[in-house]
């Protein structure tokens, strides 16, 4: 029944209290009850009230959504649980480095199509750049494998952080 | 107390936080990391310690005591080893919904996480098993977090929570500020109040029902004693059929003419039909468990269904339902009593009189019917015999796990909550004999008891110490079948009869044992003597072992087997054949 309807990628968002072992018990939920996690980000987002937000991206079944907000609304430290995907238009974002070796040709159309991509050089040797590109992750995945012809040397990304549009605090 | 009184060790501080939360028992077992609390303890005389002889023991007796008082249980155990030990029962309590407060001893803060002696990741190890764990990290925040950590175990959906005690928390000083409001916590707020306008949706949909059924389970148990008294008036107002869960057993008088018996896999025909032609189905406070739902496309598929829980994660989990409702059982309850009498709803007699008719046919198949003969007890006649032996003073059964815990639940009858401990979710061998100690440390005069499997009693057998010690008359009535019932039936039923160790060999002189640690051991084979023998057991004021030989190839019907449908139930030993177990149903337990 549940498990013919079609899985679907959702991001949600989820306030907590800034604690020792608030990571592992989320991500602890995830593994233990079989959720997948497709990416995931957590910083302090405000150091007064000692609360951080973590930006979940998963898949499932409508029923499956359902229940790991439930699961994660169910922890202690859990302040608030937000779908954005479900609540309305929102913005996602995601940050990158890019390391490419090359020279020549190479060399320069990297540089080129960083350009287009509006990627910053934010280290360079005589035969290598560190690209920082931003935005969603279509077009961080499409930069990287662009430049995997021009030697790609190392990726490092911080995974997808989301808000909602407009003036409303979640 | 006021702030200003001298500071005090953590310990200490410890001993009056739980004396402030009306703590009066505690089961525990000492070691070096809880020292100082065993020594906060032994100067002082409002908490009583009892020492079990197994840390899975003191959180199931812990259980015991919760479950049958409706308050937290309290245990306490030193650091490594007894954590650990602790975990069995810690996940018992967490998939049953018991409250308990664990407190576990740490090596002192400078050395976590050094592999120091007897040092384990108790946060961790115990983060997926319990509602919330802490590790104490400050002598300051101590007693604020005992406060908390009682207000979760005992709000909301009930659980075990867990609180890590480096020692030398427990040895630097503070002062203790008894707590002077409720505690109000950040983040963690559940919800209670039920919405008022679903509320009349689902008398609304009771209204018009044809075949309507309630589903109720532990739920309602756990919603305190009200709760089951509000259950009771809402079904006999409606005239409504009612099922419990095994968790539920004791919400409804279950003498009562309107009361179907257990539902599920090992459920009565009448339930589990009622469940399957239904057409509005009222489920207050039971999770859809697999063992209730059997194959999900198949279940109840023509129903209405209406969910009342206080946890919004149980809803929508298994079992996709139209009316979900979040809040506490009572409150709910009494919303949907208030709206039936204001609005005195009409209901379809003539329907309902038919579905009792049909629902009386299914009665008539007797699907717990059982043949006793003159040489070889039954077990399903030793608890119809042990019931009527008790049926009349107070009593509390608590079960083992197999099939001597099914036959309880469908022959003993359970007239009120509270007095029926059982390990449900989790299924833990061992569970009962430790859960009876509990119980019998908070109802001293009552008759408590063990329904036991020979099997399951070696798992916890150590406490015949405890009681012992403490002489609680606890009576452990083992059905002694020789095999791992439970398992030995799935053999037979599923893998060809190729008894794969499941008999139990060198089985202990279960009397002499008993009198080896000065109980009192019985031993009755013949059905003749049964009666006599029970009788004898419960005159005895000692803690006495029952061994009860039984018949050793008995299983346990009706059974509607893994993966199949609520119509494709086995009543008895000839149904087999006719229906054989699909592929899918092979893999699943
Ligand atoms: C060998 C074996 C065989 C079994 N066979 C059967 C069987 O045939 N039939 C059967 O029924 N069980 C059987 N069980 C037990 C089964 O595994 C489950 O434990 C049981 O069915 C769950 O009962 P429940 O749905 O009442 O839920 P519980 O585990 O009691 O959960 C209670 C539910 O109520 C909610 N709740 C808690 N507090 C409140 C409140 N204050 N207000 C409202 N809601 C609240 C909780 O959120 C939860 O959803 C068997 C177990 C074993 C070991
Ligand atoms: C700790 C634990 N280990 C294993 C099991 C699996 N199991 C379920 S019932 C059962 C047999 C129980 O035998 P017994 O106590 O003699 O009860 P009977 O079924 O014979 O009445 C076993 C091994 C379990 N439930 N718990
Ligand atoms: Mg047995």
């Amino acid at each position: 029944m549940s498990n013919r309807e079609l899985a679907s990628s959702h991001t949600i968002s989820v306030l907590v209290d800034n604690e020792p072992g608030i990571l592992a018990r989320v991500v602890g939920l995830f593994s233990g009850r079989g959720y997948n996690i497709e990416s995931l980000t957590v910083a302090e987002t405000d150091a007064a009230e000692n609360l951080s937000r973590i930006t979940i991206v998963t898949a499932g079944t409508p029923m499956v959504i359902e229940q790991i907000k439930a699961q994660l609304d169910r922890l202690v430290p859990v302040h608030k649980v937000h779908d954005l995907t479900m609540e309305g238009p929102h913005i996602e974002r995601e940050l990158a480095l890019i390391k490419v070796k090359s020279t020549g040709e190479k060399r320069v159309e990297a540089l080129r199509l960083a350009d287009v991509f509006r990627a910053k050089v934010i280290d360079a040797k005589t035969d290598s750049f560190v690209f920082e590109v931003t935005g969603n992750s279509d077009k961080v995945d499409t930069f990287i494998s662009l430049m995997a012809a021009l030697g790609l040397v190392d990726v490092g990304r911080t995974g997808i952080v989301a808000m909602t549009r407009g003036g409303e605090a979640l | 107390m006021k702030p200003e009184e001298s500071a005090t060790t953590g310990a200490d501080l410890l001993v009056k936080a739980l004396i402030d939360e009306e703590v009066e028992v505690v089961f525990g077992y000492p070691g070096g990391a809880v020292l100082p609390i065993y020594d906060s303890i032994f100067k002082q005389n409002q908490l009583r310690h009892i020492l079990v002889r197994h840390e899975q023991a003191a959180v199931h007796a812990a259980e015991g005591y919760a479950r049958s008082t409706g308050k937290v249980g309290v245990v306490l155990v030193t650091s490594g080893p007894g954590a650990t030990n602790a975990v069995t029962g810690l996940t018992d309590a967490l998939m049953d919904s018991v409250p308990i407060v664990c407190l576990t001893g740490q090596v002192p803060t400078h050395l976590i996480g050094n592999d120091a002696f007897q040092e384990a990741d108790t946060t961790g190890i115990t983060r997926p098993c319990t509602k919330h764990n802490y590790l104490v990290k400050s002598v300051a925040v101590l007693a604020r977090t005992v406060h908390e950590a009682f207000y979760v175990a005992r709000s909301g959906r009930p659980g075990p929570v867990v609180i890590d005690l480096p020692k030398d928390v427990l040895m630097n000083k503070h002062d203790y500020v008894a707590p002077t409001k409720p505690v109000e916590h950040k983040s963690y707020k559940p919800i209670t109040k039920p919405d008022r306008a679903l509320l009349h949706q689902a008398v609304e949909l009771m209204a018009k029902a044809k075949r309507p059924v309630f589903y109720v389970g532990g739920g309602v148990v756990n919603s305190g004693p009200k709760a089951s008294q509000l259950l009771t008036q809402l079904v006999r107002m409606t005239g409504f059929p009612i099922t419990n869960t095994l968790m539920g057993l004791g919400s409804y008088p279950a003498s009562d003419s309107q009361f179907l018996g257990m539902l599920g896999m090992h459920g009565t025909y009448e339930a589990n039909l009622a469940m399957y032609h239904c057409d509005v189905l009222i489920n207050i406070g039971a999770r859809f468990d697999d063992r209730i739902t059997g194959k999900l496309a198949e279940f109840s598929p023509k129903s209405t269904k209406i969910h009342i829980d206080i946890d919004p994660s149980s809803i929508n989990k298994n079992v996709r339902v139209d009316l979900p409702i979040v809040g506490d059982a009572r409150r709910a309850l009494k919303g949907l009593i208030d709206i039936w009498q204001k609005k005195q709803p009409k209901l379809d007699l003539k329907a309902q009189k038919a579905w009792w008719a049909q629902i009386d046919g299914w009665r008539q198949r007797k699907c717990l019917a059982y043949k006793q003969g003159a040489e070889i007890i039954k077990p399903q006649y030793a608890l119809e015999r042990l019931y009527h032996h008790i049926k009349d003073r107070e009593h509390y059964i608590t079960t083992e796990v197999g099939q001597h815990q099914m036959w309880a639940a469908q022959f003993l009858k359970f007239e009120k909550p509270n007095h029926w401990m059982t390990s449900g979710g989790l299924g833990t061998m061992g569970y009962g004999f430790p859960a009876a100690m509990g119980v019998q440390i908070a109802h001293p005069d009552a008759l408590v008891i063990d329904v036991a499997g020979e099997a399951s009693i070696m798992m916890n057998i150590q406490e015949l110490s405890t009681v012992a010690q403490y002489r609680l008359p606890v009576k452990i009535f083992i059905l002694n079948n020789q095999y791992m019932g439970m398992v030995r039936q799935w053999q037979e039923l599923l893998h060809g009869g190729r008894y794969s160790e499941s008999y139990m060999e060198s089985l202990p002189d279960f009397v002499r044992l008993a009198e080896a640690f000065g109980a009192v051991g019985l031993r009755c084979h013949e059905p003749a003597k049964l009666d006599d023998t029970i009788k004898e057991m419960i005159e005895i004021r000692k803690p006495v072992v029952v061994d009860v030989a039984v018949d050793k190839a008995e299983n346990c019907f009706p059974m509607i087997p893994s993966g199949a449908a609520h119509y494709d139930m086995l009543l008895g030993p000839d149904d087999r054949a006719a229906k054989p177990v699909s592929e899918e149903g092979m893999v699943l337990v």
